[in-house]
């Protein structure tokens, strides 16, 4: 223990790396329990994967990739909203279009780019230790922005979220709001790409809050839960890659899912301690 | 009699496609109106009209102005229509209907949260008021959007369906109780269950298409069909067709 102590004050890359899951479970636990609570974790995931289009097509021409993902997440979350809400396509499947075109629009600009593209596995699969100082700057403006947002529109945003119809009935810009947070939900889900990547992403985004929903029933009881329950996740997770030199990613998505288990577990158990306990009390009255 | 809204020869639908043709009825304050129809013949959509929730393809949807701090509708959705699993207490539902773009910013007052707590009491939830709304049963489930739907003092109650999903106890205190806030709202309620409904409203609005304003609550089923709503009133055995009769409670074949 000691020893990692003194390396990660010793490596700038351990720092960043563990800002950077500092970062991402703040952003990733709001994002996420929105996520989870409007059921638009396949759209998530399907942002997630179309915004590979907009590295790719960074990538040819030379650009930032993290800004080419970022328009094309954007673009193509605002896509299927439009989509979905002119009714002429079923939701899901303008996801799964978009998806899988965003992805295939990638791979040919990759390919299309002469030379070999060193850091196209980063973000495929992530690479926590390799997090910069302005990737660092963005997720903390983006976590910023969205604290002070929920902040100071929490109720808004649970009632919308909740029961959009009834909103708007009471002259709420339910609209406006949606875009709002779909657009930072697309935002949030490109800063995070360098700490799990792509194909891991949609887990950092719906496990936490599926984790926190057996301590919790409301929606500020799942963000913070969420919180907690991601940065436990990523630590952890980032300690055993570092050590055993695997994929930050994949490692931190492991400790998740044994934290999900653990707590169903605790959850079930506790539950039939319950039920025996008022069974026992019945007995004896 | 003031004027609430008004409804001037509206069609509507979604895409291309029309699902109600010239539509036109007008709501004063006190009126209680039945909306009955076949299943598929738009009484949704027609909800959703009045609601601001669906432009009109045709014709307009005319708001009478508000008092000071009045809010115009309330809405009891269909409860089949809400997600169970939302993470949200019971209190937090009735609060959420204080919402409104001059109410964006910060937390309850203990005002609201002292009328939400009162209208709980009304409806028999204030036990669950911090329950999530997942552990409650469909009835509960009710009461607390009945809750929501009247925090906010609205001008106009809009029920979609309230009697499915509840007990036979709750339904008639529902009904006894909207008999008792018509004295301070309007109420439009669509309900399947034709023969319950006309012994509670005052007019009755057949939709099915279009629309057809009978202006009393008796209605025989010659009108039903002239209408073009081909509802059963209420089977009786083998009598051929039936009347509703001006009784409170009981309901008695025509001896015809």
């Amino acid at each position: 223990m000691f020893t990692i102590l003194q390396e990660i004050l010793e490596y700038q890359f351990l720092q960043n790396a563990l800002w950077a899951s500092v970062l991402v479970s703040v952003a990733a636990g709001i994002v996420g329990s929105y996520i989870t609570s409007r059921r638009m974790v396949f759209l998530s995931g399907g942002i997630t994967h179309a915004s590979f289009g907009g590295i790719g097509i960074a990538y040819y021409f030379g650009i930032n990739p993290v800004m080419g993902a970022l328009v094309f997440a954007i673009l193509s979350a605002f896509g299927i909203e439009a989509l979905a809400n002119r009714k002429t396509v079923r939701e899901d499947s303008a996801i799964g279009i978009l998806w899988a075109f965003g992805m295939a629009i990638g791979i040919i600009f990759v390919f299309l780019t002469p030379g070999y593209a060193p850091n196209l596995m980063n973000f495929l699969f992530g690479s926590i230790l390799t997090v910069t100082q302005s990737d660092l700057l963005m997720l903390l403006a983006l976590d910023v922005i969205l604290i002070a947002l929920f902040w100071l529109f929490f109720n808004p945003i649970l009632f919308i979220s909740f029961d959009p119809e009834f909103a708007q009935t009471q002259k709420v810009p339910v609209k406006v709001v949606q875009y709002i947070l779909t657009a930072l939900m697309a935002a949030a889900i490109v800063l995070s790409i360098r700490v799990v990547g792509i194909i891991l992403l949609i887990s950092l985004f719906s496990i936490p809050p599926a984790t926190a929903n057996f301590f919790t029933k409301t929606f500020k009881g799942m963000i913070l839960w969420s919180i907690a329950i991601s940065l436990i996740g990523t630590f952890v997770g980032l300690l055993a890659s570092y050590r055993v030199n695997i994929p930050s990613g994949a490692a931190i998505i492991v400790v998740f899912v044994v934290m999900f288990a653990l707590a169903k577990l605790v959850s079930y158990t506790t539950m039939r301690v319950r039920i025996r306990t008022e069974n026992n009390k019945l007995h004896q009255a | 009699m003031n004027k609430i809204l008004e409804v001037n020869n509206v069609s509507a639908g979604y895409g291309s496609e029309v699902v109600l043709k010239n539509v036109s009825i007008e709501v004063f304050e006190n009126d209680f109106i039945g909306v009955i129809g076949p299943n598929g013949g738009g009484k949704t959509t027609f909800l959703k009209l009045l609601l601001g929730q669906l432009q009109p393809m045709q014709g307009a949807i005319h708001h009478f102005p508000l008092n000071e701090g009045e809010t115009l509708f309330g809405y009891l959705p269909q409860t089949s229509n809400i997600d169970k699993k939302f993470p949200i207490t019971v209190q937090d539902v009735v609060l959420s209907g204080l919402l409104s773009p001059k109410r964006f910013f910060g937390s309850h007052t203990k005002a609201n949260k002292h009328k939400a707590a009162e209208l709980m009491q009304m409806a028999g939830v204030l036990h669950l008021a911090s329950k999530s709304i997942g552990e409650l049963s469909g009835g509960q489930l009710q009461r607390t959007f009945l809750c929501r739907a009247l925090i906010a003092d609205p001008r106009l109650l809009v029920l979609d369906e309230p009697n499915t999903f509840v007990d036979n106890k709750f339904e008639k205190e529902l009904y006894e109780l909207l008999k008792e806030l018509n004295k301070q709202m309007a109420i439009i309620m669509v309900s399947h269950d034709v023969g319950t409904i006309t012994s509670y409203v005052k007019t009755i609005a057949c939709v099915n298409r279009s629309l057809h304003y009978h202006k009393s609550n008796k209605i025989s089923q010659q009108q039903l069909a002239s209408y073009d709503c081909p509802l059963q009133i209420i089977t009786h055995g083998k009598v051929p067709h039936t009347v509703l009769l001006d009784h409170k409670e009981t309901l008695t074949p025509n001896p015809k």
